[in-house]
């Protein structure tokens, strides 16, 4: 066991436990703050794969914005009510989780580079690589996602607001 | 530093995924839900982080800003329609939700 495999294998139980933990907490606020645990462990799986710009947007983005807004709407809902437990369902859930994972990790490990990664240079997921990608072979994806960016804005406003 | 292999990183992500497949089926809070989506989103997103390193291409990483640019925005949309829907029933539980049900 080298070093790499040794931080490999205590991040992802990290990161499966925070996941678990996410599901199965009872307090709401308490599950968003696993949330944030697992997307932080995530955002060093990407620092560790050479994606330091994708990282900094992860902890930015996920663990700042959106997770800011989840934890705003628990605050202003108030929930006080105690959720009801789904015991017939977590057998079901069980088993076909069980399942889908199996056929996941069999479907996605079928495929054929798993060897040894691509040597790779200095550049490779700095800024300047990515912007340069990003503002040349996609452009339109990247226009496309602002126009959404400002569809979710105003159906946010208009879902919200209190009915006229 | 060797690396490890990819398929670790796959099978991670799997597990996580089907983590958050259980938090969909089984807890009944719509907010729980939609954070059990959002980890569904992030397995996704470190499987093409994993892909983009071992095949060496900047692919993945574009990609992972598409996929984050539409979580945000299925984010905002949904805790807009949680609060709509929590102004009507003054509860969260989904199965209260069953006015398009026949």
């Amino acid at each position: 066991m080298d070093v790499a495999t040794v931080i490999f294998f205590s991040l992802a139980a990290l990161l499966i436990g925070a996941s678990l933990l996410v599901v199965f907490l009872r307090n709401v606020v308490h599950s968003a703050m696993a949330l944030v645990a697992a997307l932080f462990i995530i955002a060093v799986f990407f620092v560790i794969l050479q994606a330091p710009m994708v990282g900094v947007l992860q902890v930015l983005v996920y663990a700042g914005a959106i997770m800011v807004l989840f934890l705003f709407v628990i605050m202003f809902l108030n929930l006080t009510a105690s959720e009801p437990r789904r015991r017939a369902w977590l057998s079901f859930a069980g088993v076909s989780t069980l399942l889908l994972g199996g056929v996941l990790s069999a479907m996605l490990t079928q495929t054929e580079p798993a060897a040894d990664p691509v040597a790779a240079t200095e550049l490779f997921g700095s800024p300047e690589m990515l912007a340069r990608n990003l503002f040349n072979d996609f452009v339109l994806p990247f226009e496309i996602a602002s126009v959404l960016l400002l569809v979710a804005i105003v159906g946010a406003v208009v879902l919200a607001k209190r009915g006229s | 530093m060797r690396t490890v292999p990819l398929n670790y990183y796959l099978i991670l992500s799997a597990i996580v995924f089907s983590i958050g497949v259980i938090g969909v089926l089984v807890r009944r809070n719509l907010i729980v839900v939609l954070m059990s989506i959002e980890l569904m989103l992030n397995a996704v997103n470190l499987t093409f982080i994993a892909f983009s390193r071992y095949l060496g291409s900047i692919e993945g990483q574009i990609a992972v800003f598409f996929v984050m640019a539409v979580a945000a925005a299925e984010a905002v949309i949904g805790l807009a329609i949680v609060i709509s829907v929590f102004r009507h029933h003054q509860s969260l539980d989904p199965q209260e939700m069953q006015l398009l049900k026949w």
